[in-house]
């Protein structure tokens, strides 16, 4: 018996809450009094009128309560049922039950999710930096309310952005070339006293004038590049492979050679003389010509 | 009826296991040994008889009774014999197991005879093949196989000087802010890709090369697609790929992909996948003296000599080659492991094959070499 009086109940409260949902119920006339804002985290009074026990429902979003009323008194919703921005619901039933919506609007901006792309970065690129910002008060809501962003780019001592942008539907974002130098670029996102920091690593671009010189040793021929740099003059980082290719009479030879300490360098065996050339990645060097050991 | 299924089913395994018993004493004399192998106990009084013997006796690492079945030996040559056989310092030969032999007569006279074996390894890399000229003599009523000295490479001790780089990898914990500590993934590109049709089925190959400046740990996969957008297959580089590129580096892949027929695919969906790894920028293996040749049987190959560079053994060295028509298309993907290991400041010698039909295509074509050493990530 007391689980149909309770699937009955429940049935009711569906189809208020549908009816409520589509407009057909008003909060002015059902004798529920709703505020008609409330800042997330910050109590909330209800009025009701009338005489007599009521049972209280409010649901809102992640939260759902239930408890007895009298009519004609103020309930009282703690800061704690209000934590959640979005449409609250109040229902008051006695014996009729009668509703109102109201919403909880988010705090001010007490977090900032922050997110730049990429980590690495080739110097000069341009629109190669991304960055979004999503302001958020201190109950994780996403503030919809218009706010400004200040995005800082700086990389060393040299300002390379300095732009407040408006957030749009809780979102701001900006997009930058990246800076002539190798090194951290740092991007400063900031909302009053809220400020998030990301680090992009800038690394040189592809090398730029790759050059060789070759000499013969007792084993063969010993090749190195100069120091390598792209065409901003960072050099490019250690670890980067050049391709040495030695054509010779009976054959051709080949060494992946890293670049340490800024320098590539290799060792081709044999005699005999040889056409040395050297590339990194789509960049093609000079050619080398080495005689063959006397 | 309960009774009776029981007793049925143990008949039968008695039975079985009866049978299989008695079996494998009938089948162990055979097992594993394409030729001769009878003959071993007997006296080698033909080429074929002494070579057989010979590598039953390698086969089984009879080592006393294989030794003395070559000539032109001295007692202090057995160590290097046996290294010729099962491998040394690591290598993929150590790691491998004679399986079987096919022998051929090339040519024969009272006295002298050259005979042609291909050996069949099983390996952890997958079955190789090794094609190997066997020269024998006859002394007095036997036969005696002559066994190629082969030099095998020392390295006088020295220190050698290495500017080691490598790159290590700090990961972020769970409670690190969302965004805050992101590293992106490496940028690699394919930069060619071509599928041909060949009697095994369709192959489709090329070209990636890492962009970015830090390592990355590669894996092409492909999808065929026919008429109806439907996935026909999906197969992966698999090992036909040097997986672990440097800054600026290029490797050839090949996917295989048997049994398919090109003519029913109407798109090829390539993904290449990287992802950050540790490595290292060592060792630096060139590859000497690069050139197409052809091999003992006359098939196409391209041969040249690794040569490590620096001062750690590569164990298993890995070559994996593309070649290119005159117009710089990738029109094939070869590989192939080198069974020695690949001492400091040394030499090996390296073959891989190329299809017969694709021989006239080939104008050009790029080495790499992949390694894996022991003892490092």
């Amino acid at each position: 018996m007391g689980r149909l009086r309770l699937i009955v109940t429940w049935m009711f409260l569906s189809l208020s809450l549908a009816l409520c949902l589509d407009g057909l119920c008003a909060a002015e006339d059902s004798g529920v009094r709703v505020p008609t804002s409330v800042i997330a985290g910050e109590p909330a009074t209800i009025s009701t009128m009338g005489s007599g026990r009521a049972t209280f429902y409010v649901l809102g979003p992640g939260i759902s309560r239930k408890s007895d009323v009298r009519l004609g008194e103020e309930i009282h919703l703690d800061s704690q049922y209000t934590r959640n921005a979005g449409a609250y619901q109040v229902i008051v039933c006695a014996d009729t039950c009668q509703s109102a919506t109201f919403y909880v609007t988010a705090d001010k901006a007490a977090a900032l999710t922050f997110l730049v792309h990429p980590s690495r970065v080739p110097v000069s690129q341009s629109n190669a930096v991304s960055g979004v910002a999503i302001p958020f008060d201190q109950f994780r809501n996403l503030i919809f309310t218009p706010l400004n962003v200040n995005f800082q780019l700086t990389t060393g001592n040299t300002l390379l952005l300095s732009r407040a942008v408006r957030t749009q539907d809780g979102v701001a974002w900006f997009r930058n070339a990246s800076g002539r130098s190798a090194g951290a670029l740092q991007v400063v996102a900031s909302l009053d006293e809220v400020s998030a920091r990301r680090v992009v690593q800038q690394v040189a671009s592809d090398p730029c004038n790759l050059r060789i010189e070759g000499e013969r040793t007792k084993t063969g021929i010993m090749v190195q590049t100069e120091p390598v740099h792209d065409c901003s003059g960072n050099p490019v980082p250690d670890g980067t492979i050049v391709t040495f290719t030695a054509v010779e009479q009976n054959g051709k030879s080949t060494v992946d050679a890293p670049i340490k300490q800024g320098i590539a360098r290799a060792q081709i065996s044999g005699p005999g003389g040889a056409v040395i050339s050297a590339a990194s990645g789509v960049v093609m060097g000079n050619e080398v010509r080495v005689g063959a050991q006397p | 009826m309960k009774i009776i299924l029981p007793i049925v089913l143990v008949v039968v395994t008695v039975a079985l296991v009866f049978l299989g018993l008695t079996g494998v004493g009938r089948a162990s004399g055979t097992v594993g040994i394409a030729v001769g192998s009878t003959l071993v106990t007997q006296k080698p009084s033909t080429p074929e008889h002494a070579l057989t013997n010979l590598l039953v006796d390698a086969k089984r690492h009879n080592w006393d009774q294989a030794f003395a079945d070559v000539s032109n030996v001295a007692p202090g040559d057995k160590q290097s014999f046996i290294q010729d056989w099962t491998g040394s310092n690591g290598s993929l030969r150590s790691f491998s197991n004679l399986e079987s032999f096919e022998i051929r007569p090339m040519h024969i006279t009272d006295d002298q005879a050259e005979m042609r074996v291909h050996l069949h390894w099983s390996t952890p890399v997958g079955p190789i093949e090794d094609v190997r000229d066997f020269h024998l003599t006859r002394e007095g009523d036997i036969w005696k196989t002559v066994w190629p000295k082969n030099q095998i490479p020392s390295v006088p001790p020295q220190v050698i000087p290495v500017t080691a780089l490598r790159w290590d990898l700090v990961g972020g914990s769970a409670e690190d802010e969302w965004g805050a500590k992101n590293i992106d993934a490496p940028h690699v590109r394919i930069v060619s890709m071509n599928a041909v049709d060949l009697a095994e089925g369709a192959v489709v190959m090329g070209e990636v090369v890492n962009e970015d400046t830090i390592p990355a740990f590669v894996n092409v996969n492909a999808t065929l697609v026919d008429g109806n957008d439907n996935a026909i297959d999906d197969e992966s580089s698999f090992d036909r790929i040097a997986h672990v590129l440097l800054p600026k580096q290029v490797t050839p892949y090949r996917i295989d992909f048997p049994n398919i027929n090109l003519k029913n695919v109407k798109n090829v969906r390539m993904d290449v996948k990287a992802t950050l790894v540790p490595a290292s920028a060592d060792p630096v293996i060139g590859v000497m003296n690069q050139k197409l040749d052809a091999d003992v049987q006359g098939k196409s190959v391209l041969r040249g000599d690794l040569f490590n560079q620096s001062g750690q053994t590569v164990n298993i060295p890995h070559v994996i080659a593309s070649f290119y028509d005159g117009d710089g298309k990738v029109v094939w993907v070869s590989d192939g492991y080198v069974e020695r290991a690949l001492l400091p400041l040394t030499l090996a010698p390296f073959t891989v094959d190329i299809p017969k039909s694709l021989v006239a295509k080939v104008q050009n074509f790029h080495v790499v070499v992949n390694q894996y050493s022991m003892g490092r990530e």
